[in-house]
């Protein structure tokens, strides 16, 4: 009988030896959640363009992953490293998994964390931490993307109230979500408002139809004269870097998110490759295909110790914008590249849905656009090495 | 109410597992070793009873150094504190000698409650619980699927083959359990942040009292003279589907006891 010992990609420069106890107990524990809660059920969802955001939401906040990297207010005060490696394994389930994450902890929650006042924080964040609210980011507007800056949302005072007018698009959870941070223009720049989704003239929409991160629930909300008291307004939040500082958190995580779909598309494609035949013998055994596992493979731990860095300046607190930009473009790039390679690796299985690929590969096309397209991420890196910005 | 929860280090039973060429014991140095998964379910119950009842949880682990990375784990779930026994004279001990080091620990603590797995993934005995429980004079409620706790009375459901028996007892006793007891949780960020901080004891032989040539190869009662490799698996019966196929297969699944 043959015996081959194989050495999963990870594995080849030991990286977990660049990790605390600690932190690999923490990814322990992931991984189990995501084996016992996601990878059974996440095609089906991904197929029915449904997930039960709630029993995940809850499932999740059992063993701390909402909020994870916060401190107080019932979070666990992980480090950086250690929320990486969640996001990761999440990632290996599902981006729409992992985006439920990084929406609640590093986008709603981290929001009202560093800019809300200690009321905010007493009201939403214990309940949040514990999966039993649901919270959502809305900066995105139908006509503004890339440039937030041009917002259309307006939020003007009436007495000692605030009145929201516009609408907001492509709000991960925000047709099930009981509070949205909404961004939105006043006299004084951006601002940003803690909305409770019941309050009377909001509404959200479910868009539906979408070809990629379908295991993740994504809605319009429309703000129509929507009357708020002035303690909505997060006291700490001053123009339009309040935002960004929030998607620099959130795209941290995708910076390890990413290598996760990458991972699973590279396992899945290996395990398929050492058992499938052709010509006599197995696929992984032909040149070609070792040349895309081994390219694929450096490409994957390259990126690992680029999340690691990152990962590390963060818990030194000196990690920079513009390095999390380093990052999230080229993860995401090379995930999607290692998911698109991978598929052709499985041949015909490599579009089913028996198989997590094709979906990871789908997936990818949303993470490289959310969160900063590359394009953007190409301009903020453009912007320090030449001292010019191209944006506008 | 204190409950000491016995813990074991075992060989992952999902990855290669070996015994050692030059001594015949289970080797532990080279596999990717777990907590015994049964014990998961007596921490689980443990931590239930805390959670109920208040009182105090322990860990008690027999086992070489290494043995602390599961400790850490076993107290990540929630557990107050660990008491590690290790020694290097307990190599080669048999169950025999590991019940008399496990007692003499359980008896220091001084135990209202001791919960521990009904079997370890490595030895598969399951005469421990009976062993320790005979040694400290305490009753032995073992192989349990429910427990329930009044004061100090204790019920459990015994799980037997053809259903259940429910056997009481007061404390101090012993209570081993299966795997249909509860859903063990999982350690949460906080808890594994926390296990660092909490107290382990480490304690030797002397500690307990125990001479080293009570226990190990010295002391063994059995010993592991040679081991080989099971031989690979044999092609299974054929059951036709003929008059009395189905009376057949009933007949083997009843013999395996699958029904
Ligand atoms: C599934 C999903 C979930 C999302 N969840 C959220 C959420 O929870 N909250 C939220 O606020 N938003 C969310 N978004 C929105 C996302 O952040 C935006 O889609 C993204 O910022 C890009 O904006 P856009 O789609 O309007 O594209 P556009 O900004 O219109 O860009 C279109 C193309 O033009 C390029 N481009 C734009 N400007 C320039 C330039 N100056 N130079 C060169 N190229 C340029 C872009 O890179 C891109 O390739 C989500 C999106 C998706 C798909």
């Amino acid at each position: 009988m043959l015996v081959v010992t194989t050495t999963r990609p990870l594995d080849l420069l030991d990286v977990d030896a660049l990790h605390s106890e600690e932190e690999l107990a923490i990814r322990a524990v992931v991984r189990r959640v995501v084996d016992d809660h996601v990878r059974p059920n996440v095609a089906d969802w991904y197929e029915r363009g449904q997930v039960p955001v709630r029993d995940l939401a809850k499932e999740f906040a059992s063993v701390g992953l909402l909020g994870m990297h916060l401190t107080g207010y019932g979070c666990a005060g992980a480090g950086a490293v250690a929320y990486g490696l969640a996001c990761l394994e999440l990632e290996a389930g599902d981006s729409g998994v992992r985006s439920l994450v990084s929406v609640q902890g590093s986008l709603a929650m981290f929001a009202i964390w560093k800019y809300g006042s200690d009321d905010h924080k007493d009201r939403w964040l214990p309940g949040m931490a514990a999966g039993d609210l649901i919270g959502c980011f809305g900066l995105t507007e139908p006509d503004h993307g890339s440039d937030p800056g041009s917002m259309k949302t307006r939020a003007r005072r009436d007495g000692d109230d605030w009145v929201l007018d516009g609408t907001k698009m492509w709000i991960t959870n925000a047709p099930l979500a009981d509070v949205a941070v909404i961004w939105a223009r006043t006299e004084a720049g951006v601002n940003g408002f803690v909305v409770p989704m019941g309050t009377p003239g909001v509404t959200a929409r479910e868009v539906k139809h979408k070809l990629s991160l379908r295991a993740s629930c994504t809605g319009e909300i429309v703000l129509d004269g929507v009357r708020l008291p002035a303690d909505a307004l997060l006291p700490d939040a001053k123009g339009l870097k309040a935002p960004l500082s929030c998607l620099t958190e959130a795209r941290y995580g995708i910076v390890w998110g990413a290598l996760g779909a990458a991972r699973d598309s590279l396992h899945t494609a290996l395990d398929y490759a050492g058992a499938r035949e052709q010509f006599g013998r197995p696929i992984a055994g032909f040149q070609l295909t070792q040349a895309k596992f081994a390219d694929a493979a450096v490409e994957l731990q390259k990126g690992y110790l680029l999340a690691l860095h990152l990962g590390r300046r963060a818990d030194a607190g000196v990690l920079k914008p513009e390095q999390v930009s380093v990052g999230k473009l080229n993860n995401v790039r090379e995930a999607l590249a290692i998911a698109r390679q991978c598929r052709t690796i499985l041949g015909a299985n490599g579009i089913s849905a028996e198989y997590p690929v094709m979906r990871h590969a789908a997936n990818l096309e949303t993470v490289l656009t959310y969160e900063g397209t590359s394009e953007i991420h190409q301009l903020v890196i453009g912007q320090k090495l030449t001292g010019l910005a191209a944006f506008g | 109410m204190k409950i000491v929860v016995l813990v074991k280090q075992v060989p992952d039973s999902g990855a290669d597992r070996n015994l050692r060429s030059d001594d015949n014991t289970v080797d532990r140095a080279s596999a990717s070793n777990v907590i015994n998964e049964m014990d998961e379910y007596a921490i689980e119950e443990a931590l239930r009873l805390q959670e109920a009842h208040g009182g105090e949880v322990v860990i008690l682990t027999v086992g070489p150094d290494r043995a602390t990375e599961s400790i850490r784990k076993a107290l990540s779930m929630g557990p107050d504190s660990a008491v590690h026994v290790v020694d290097d004279a307990l190599h080669g001990s048999c169950a025999v000698a590991t019940s008399k080091v496990l007692a003499a620990a359980i008896a220091q603590q001084g135990a209202d409650l001791v919960i521990c797995g009904a079997e370890s993934t490595d030895g598969r005995v399951q005469v421990l619980p009976h062993m320790i429980a005979e040694r400290l004079g305490i009753a032995a409620l073992t192989g349990a699927r429910k427990l329930t706790v009044d004061g100090t009375s204790l019920t459990i459901e015994r799980q037997t083959d053809e259903g259940y028996e429910v056997v009481t007892a007061s404390t101090p006793a012993l209570v081993s359990v299966w795997d249909t007891i509860n859903d063990p949780r999982y350690p949460s960020f906080k808890g594994i942040m926390a296990a660092k901080k909490k107290p382990l004891q480490t304690l030797s032989l002397g500690d307990l009292g125990i001479a080293a040539g009570e226990v190990g190869f010295d002391g063994a009662t059995s010993t592991v003279v040679e081991h080989s490799k099971r031989p690979p698996r044999q092609a299974g019966n054929k059951i036709d589907a003929g008059d009395d196929g189905g009376s057949k297969l009933v007949e083997y699944l009843a013999s395996e006891k699958f029904v």
